[in-house]
């Protein structure tokens, strides 16, 4: 007994392996970044980033990423907000089953699907680089957008929707005083889980288009794949750069919602499986 | 652990004290939620601990329980130092306020959980020859060992039969209603033979027909067993009925310690007054020993020992003052403002002399009709004054003025201080003024607390700048109120700071809030 | 609403699904010929399900993501369950914050930042050679988040005394812990563990940059597609694995429908 005196198990050390884990594995590797982000040949400097800035090249891509990325995102939102509406409408659609077959897709391997879609491309002749890539992304990225607006639109209080006809709102004045507004928390969670991984997906991009289809990820990807040298110095700062981005986007989305928005697949975990 | 081998008379008059709080303080994010408590439970006991939410009567609880380890001061049970114990080592057990029975587990392995892992002696360690294995010291070897499958059964189903449960060990424990699983929570903490019982507002979630009769069922049990109860309420009927002891506890500071009639009868100040049941709080003024003057009458008491003259506090339960129609015999006359019919008996309220009584009785007055009231000796009880005088030590920090509560207050610098002198202010609690627009006082600061003292209300107001200021006033405010403080300059009186006795009665006045 | 808006919208619902579904089939129907490019047919046949089971190249593929998949997973529902009480119980704001948002971080992240970062971890250091360590750890870390953030919920529904009344009964901490929290925690985990075993063989990016010499299908199908063009036999391998997860993701919603009934009775 004297022993343990001083020392008690609390149930918060149950998290320390976590902890230490997290210190290594997640933590160092970003500080590993971060210094070669700012050095080359091992001394400080911001030459990586000034490279960014200076190569128009890698500008145009991160805008033409930026650019694809917001087109991939509204096709998502305009294809995928009705849609939830219609499976959250009792009087349409009962069947969870429906709305399982959607969310289903999430969970198989997108270079599976990538492969697949790639395949209706070569049936049908397809052969345009910049609209493959877009319908593969839509493709890709389509459940991410359903599941948190399914999620909130299902979720909603029916009794503002009875109450604002109650009070004499038509049903298009209803939709936008009322409804949309409501599920802005779900809009923004659905485009933070496409907007941002669209910036930074490769495969994709690569599998289905060609050079002029390249995106910011594609970079990133080449500086560490392909180049020796200063490789990963300039990747890493172009790394530190999309992580900016990604902070950027989370913080807008969680000023435009008070902080309900959510881009960690709460959604895969919220509605999908189990 | 050996002290068990000691014949258990023994035990019970060197340990009469079972449970000893010893200056414990407890502070949570620099909260000072239980503060330098001092409390000893005797053993067989049933002791209440009973105040406000938020007083610390549940975490002084948890941590005789071991949930919570003091930031200081030590707890003993049984006289053995158990602060750094922790509590699966405590032979202490508990019934939680909502219930934490175990989901996955039916009503027999709930109760039965303690006990599979009850270690009992069982002998001492033999050597080959049937004689007993001594250790380096020459004492015999106990041995333990665990309950068998048979006794268990025959404890849980003991337990179960006392909680009036016989028939429900194989029951699923969310099946059950709320009295139901809250008689398992009690078998299960009964069933291990703990020396103390700690009950954390067991009967908080259960209706009102079915906590009276489980007050009704513990009390028995708690007569039955002889075990020491240590019971935690908000509810002053509950701790009131059930205890031989109640401790009042009010931000973290025991108020008053007693059996339950003298904390009715003879409250030590004004909030256990009025947090125990109704009751009229008066300021009077002691005449001499066992005459006190109150609403300008002289009533005649039984106490004694204050100054001549000496301004108090004077408590009259509702039902100890006498009512009767007017032109008979009384102290007071006055006239009936309203009357409310309580079931038992009616509760009026009587306007006399300027202050509003309640009044119980069995006879009816109607609204409107002129009364006479009158209270006996024994219905009078007096308190002392608590302090009638804020007391700050401070600087001068300007030609006229003293800084206070993060604002300068002018006073009247007749003694020539100059700026930066250390100071003491005092400010009487009828001379603080308050505002209803914040920006009209000198500083803002919000109603903490709002006490009715009779004649005016006394109301604590709590600073921006973290300070307590006491105010007697003819307003009522709301708590949580925003308001300004206003003090006049020849309010404040102002004398230098003197290091000793001074800083003394500073400390004082902060026990006193 | 009227009778043809709804056939309408419903109409809408099923055209999505088939447009969802149409290239999965697609792939399906194609596995069954040999030609080289779909849209070709040249007679039903299996020998391209032949091919895939004897190509040892495949097989290794599908086998290494299984065990990466399996070993992380199981991995992660531990040190995320554990990390999940530990969490939840601690008083320590800084402490709690900062767990928070290391998980928030990993989640966040984009793939191919924590991908290079985690090989850059691994080359500077040297200690750990690229291939299955580096793929475990790397799943294992970008999983626990998910594990903990299914755990989390269900401890906020637990009674908050559950766990002391253990220890008031005379259990220790590790005990209480298996034998009080663990039972109301294990649906939750199983739903973890899922998440886990199917966001680790979803992975591609992370594990292209530690896998070293270990193929895994993400790989393997990267590697086939994007450099060598088009292998028939790829199809019957997809087709495979289509079917495989949505048996699997079909089974476990009817599982979790039924468990959800019962605990509804």
């Amino acid at each position: 007994m004297a022993k343990l005196k001083g020392f008690r198990l609390k149930r918060s050390y149950f998290s320390f392996p976590y902890a230490v884990l997290s210190a290594l594995f997640v933590i160092l590797p970003l500080l590993i970044t971060a210094f070669y982000a700012f050095t080359r040949n091992g001394h400080f400097s911001f030459d990586n980033f000034v490279k960014f800035f200076t190569t128009p090249n890698t500008l145009k891509v991160l805008l033409f990423s930026l650019g694809m990325a917001a087109l991939v995102t509204l096709i998502c939102l305009v294809l995928a907000y009705p849609l939830a509406m219609m499976l959250a409408d009792s009087k349409i659609n009962r069947s969870a089953v429906t709305v399982m077959l959607f969310i289903m897709p999430m969970w198989i391997n997108s270079l599976l699907r990538t492969y697949a879609i790639k395949n209706v491309f070569q049936l049908i002749g397809m052969t345009n680089a910049y609209v493959a890539v877009i319908i593969g992304l839509v493709y890709d990225f389509f459940p991410f957008m359903l599941l948190p607006l399914y999620s909130i639109l299902s979720g909603m209080d029916k009794s503002y929707i009875e109450a604002a006809g109650d009070l004499g709102s038509g049903a298009v004045h209803t939709f936008f005083k009322v409804r949309l507004p409501l599920s802005v928390p779900g809009i923004m969670s659905g485009i933070l889980m496409v907007f941002m991984p669209t910036v930074s997906t490769f495969a994709i991009s690569e599998i289905l288009g060609d050079t002029s289809t390249y995106m910011f990820g594609n970079i990133i990807n080449d500086w560490f794949t392909a180049s020796g040298g200063s490789g990963w110095n300039i990747g890493s700062a172009y790394s530190l750069i999309l992580l900016a981005l990604i902070a950027v986007t989370m913080l807008i989305a969680n000023k435009a919602t008070g902080g309900k928005a959510s881009a960690t697949g709460n959604a895969r975990v919220g509605g999908g499986i189990l | 652990m050996n002290n068990d081998t000691k014949p258990p008379e023994v035990l019970r008059q060197k340990f009469d004290k079972i449970i000893e709080v010893k200056n414990v303080t407890k502070i949570f994010d620099d909260v000072t939620v239980v503060d330098d408590v001092n409390l000893s439970v005797r053993r067989g006991e049933f002791i209440t601990l009973l105040g406000p939410s938020g007083c610390g009567k549940t975490t002084l609880l948890r941590m005789i329980a071991g949930f919570e380890t003091p930031t200081n001061g030590r707890i003993f049970l049984e006289g053995q130092d158990v602060t750094d114990l922790p509590p699966h080592k405590r032979n202490i057990n508990t019934v939680f306020q909502k219930y934490a029975l175990f989901p996955h587990l039916n009503v027999f392995k709930n109760v039965a959980f303690g006990l599979k892992l009850k270690n009992i002696p069982d002998g001492y360690k033999t050597d080959k020859n049937g004689g007993f294995k001594l250790d380096k010291n020459g004492e015999k070897i106990p041995l333990t060992r665990k309950f068998t499958k048979g006794e268990i059964e025959e404890k849980v189903a003991r337990a179960l039969k006392l909680v009036g449960l016989d028939a429900y060990g194989h029951r699923d424990v969310t099946s059950l209603s709320g009295g139901q699983q809250q008689r398992v929570a009690i078998a299960r903490a009964l069933v291990c033979e703990p020396k103390v019982l700690l009950l954390d507002e067991p009967l908080g979630a259960l209706d009102l027909k079915m906590r009276k009769d489980m007050q009704i069922e513990l009390m028995d049990m708690h007569s039955r067993l002889g075990i020491t109860f240590v019971y935690v309420t908000h509810d002053q009927e509950e701790a009131l009925t059930m205890s031989n002891n109640v401790v009042v506890i009010k931000d973290g500071v025991i108020q008053q310690y007693g059996s339950p009639k003298k904390i009715y009868d003879e409250p030590s100040n004004a909030f256990v007054a009025s947090f125990i049941g109704e009751s009229n709080i008066i300021s009077a003024t002691m005449k001499s020993d066992f005459n006190v003057n109150f609403c300008g009458v002289d009533f005649k008491c039984l106490d004694k020992g204050f100054a001549k003259n000496e301004s108090v506090d004077l408590v009259v339960r509702p039902e100890d003052i006498i009512i009767k129609k007017a032109g008979g015999k009384g102290a007071l006359s006055g006239v009936v403002t309203q009357c409310i019919f309580k079931g038992t008996y009616y509760e009026m309220n009587v306007l006399a002399n300027g202050y509003e009584f309640t009044v119980q009785n069995t006879a009816e007055h109607k609204t409107g009709s002129e009364v006479t009231l009158d209270v006996e000796p024994d219905g009078i009880h007096i308190m002392k004054k608590q302090r009638t005088v804020n007391e700050y030590v401070t600087e001068v920090d300007g030609e006229n003025t003293v800084a206070l509560f993060g604002g300068s207050f002018e006073f009247v610098n007749n003694l020539g201080f100059a700026k930066g002198d250390k100071v003491v202010a005092r400010i009487a609690f009828d001379k603080v003024e308050l505002t209803d627009d914040e920006s009209d006082g000198t500083v803002g600061g919000n109603i903490a607390q709002t006490l009715y003292k009779g004649s005016y209300y006394q109301v604590q107001v709590y600073t921006d700048d973290d300070d307590d200021i006491f105010v007697d006033t003819a307003d009522e405010w709301d708590t949580d109120d925003r308001v300004g403080i206003v003090v006049a300059p020849e309010a404040i009186s102002v004398e230098r700071f003197v290091e000793e006795t001074e800083s003394d009665s500073a400390e004082g006045e902060e026990d006193n809030g | 609403m009227s009778k043809t808006k709804k056939a309408l919208c419903r109409a809408f619902i099923y055209l999505m699904l088939v447009i969802i579904y149409l290239p999965i089939l697609v792939l399906v129907i194609y596995s069954f010929t040999t030609s080289k490019s779909i849209g070709v047919w040249n007679g039903f046949t299996l020998s391209l399900y032949a091919q895939v089971f004897s190509d040892a190249e495949m097989m290794s593929a599908v086998g290494n993501s299984l065990l990466v998949a399996l070993v992380s997973s199981l991995l992660a529902t531990l040190i995320g369950t554990l990390a999940a009480v530990g969490i939840f119980y601690t008083r320590a704001k800084w402490y709690k914050t900062l767990l928070n948002l290391t998980s928030q971080v990993t989640m966040v992240n984009a793939d191919i930042v924590t991908g290079v970062s985690f090989m850059m971890l691994f080359l500077v250091f040297g200690l750990i050679p690229k291939g299955y360590l580096t793929l475990i750890i790397a799943h294992t870390m970008i999983t626990v988040p998910y594990v903990i953030m299914n755990v989390m919920p269900r401890l906020s529904q637990l009674n908050p005394n559950l766990y002391e009344a253990g220890l008031d009964l005379g259990a220790s901490p590790v005990r209480t812990f298996v034998t009080v929290l663990l039972p109301q925690l294990i649906p939750a985990m199983i739903s973890g563990f899922a998440l886990a075993f199917t966001l680790s063989l979803d992975d591609f990016v992370v594990t292209k940059f530690v896998n070293g010499d270990v193929a895994t299908i993400s790989t393997y199908l990267y590697n086939k597609i994007a450099k060598k063009g088009v292998m028939p036999e790829l199809r019957a391998l997809s087709s495979l694995i289509f079917v495989a997860i949505l048996a699997v993701l079909a089974g476990i919603n009817i599982f979790s429908h039924k468990r959800n009934a019962k605990e509804k009775k």
